[in-house]
């Protein structure tokens, strides 16, 4: 795998049941790509932490993951409504997620973090009223 | 220990076992999704009451070798053909997650 791969996943905003498909297709990818189990675990669970947000915060929006032998890069794209403080979101345990989404289990304030727990660096461009583009990498080696 | 056999010391009952003789290492509790997969380590079996489809995908991600749901909670028929096909365990009890874990314990000490 000399070039990079890039994969692209519309997430439906609409459809909290199918969250975390972009992050299992992936997962599933790079196992057969040969990678470290650690380095899928990192890239799953940060992407799906950022898919679940985009469902909850802004309906949705998309994923694409590039894939190279050095690093894997995630960048989560939306058009919500931009985060107002983002050293807040980035608190654990800060949340502005519903009371019908945390019956679901989610709203712990826990996702921002995970984010950038799991990769090696994260970043976050929000506008707000505009939309939110987190862009994180986690490396290989 | 397999899930299978610590499924019968524990009265456990199977709602999808498509891995009988997955190994358990160790155990997590927990309802909040974000909080068990940042936490919880691959193969052990976590405890939760939580039972919508996104338990699934938790599972999945973080590699679990079961998942088991306290007080009677069960998934839907639909979540638990999707669980088959996905190959996780899944088992529910009519215990508390306390119950479980002091069981667990107890199983494994």
């Amino acid at each position: 795998m000399a070039e990079a791969i890039t994969f692209h996943f519309d997430v439906d905003g609409e459809n909290f049941t199918s969250a975390g498909n972009a992050s299992v297709q992936v997962k599933r990818k790079l196992r057969h790509l040969g990678f470290p189990a650690d380095v899928i675990k990192r890239v799953a669970i940060a992407m799906y932490e950022g898919e679940i947000n985009m469902v909850i915060h802004a309906d949705g929006g998309s994923a694409d993951v590039i894939v190279s032998p050095e690093e894997v890069k995630i960048v989560l794209a939306d058009r919500g409504p931009g985060i107002p403080d983002v050293a807040l979101a980035m608190k654990e345990g800060y949340s502005t997620a519903s009371d019908s989404i945390r019956s679901l289990g989610f709203g712990a304030g826990m996702g921002l973090p995970n984010m950038k727990r799991y990769t090696d660096s994260m970043e976050i461009d929000t506008k707000l009223g505009v939309g939110t583009t987190i862009t994180m990498t986690v490396k290989v080696a | 220990m397999k899930i299978s056999e610590l499924a019968e010391k524990m009265q456990l009952i199977p709602q999808s076992l498509p891995d009988p003789d997955r190994e358990v290492e160790g155990f997590y509790a927990g309802d909040l999704l974000s909080w068990v997969m940042g936490r919880a380590q691959p193969d052990q079996a976590w405890f939760t009451i939580m039972s919508n489809v996104n338990v699934l995908a938790v599972a999945t991600l973080v590699d679990l070798s079961a998942v088991i749901l306290a007080e009677g909670v069960t998934l839907s028929e639909k979540d638990a053909e999707s669980a088959r096909e996905k190959g996780i365990n899944v088992f529910t009890s009519d215990k508390s997650t306390y119950e479980l874990c002091a069981l667990a314990g107890e199983l494994t000490r």
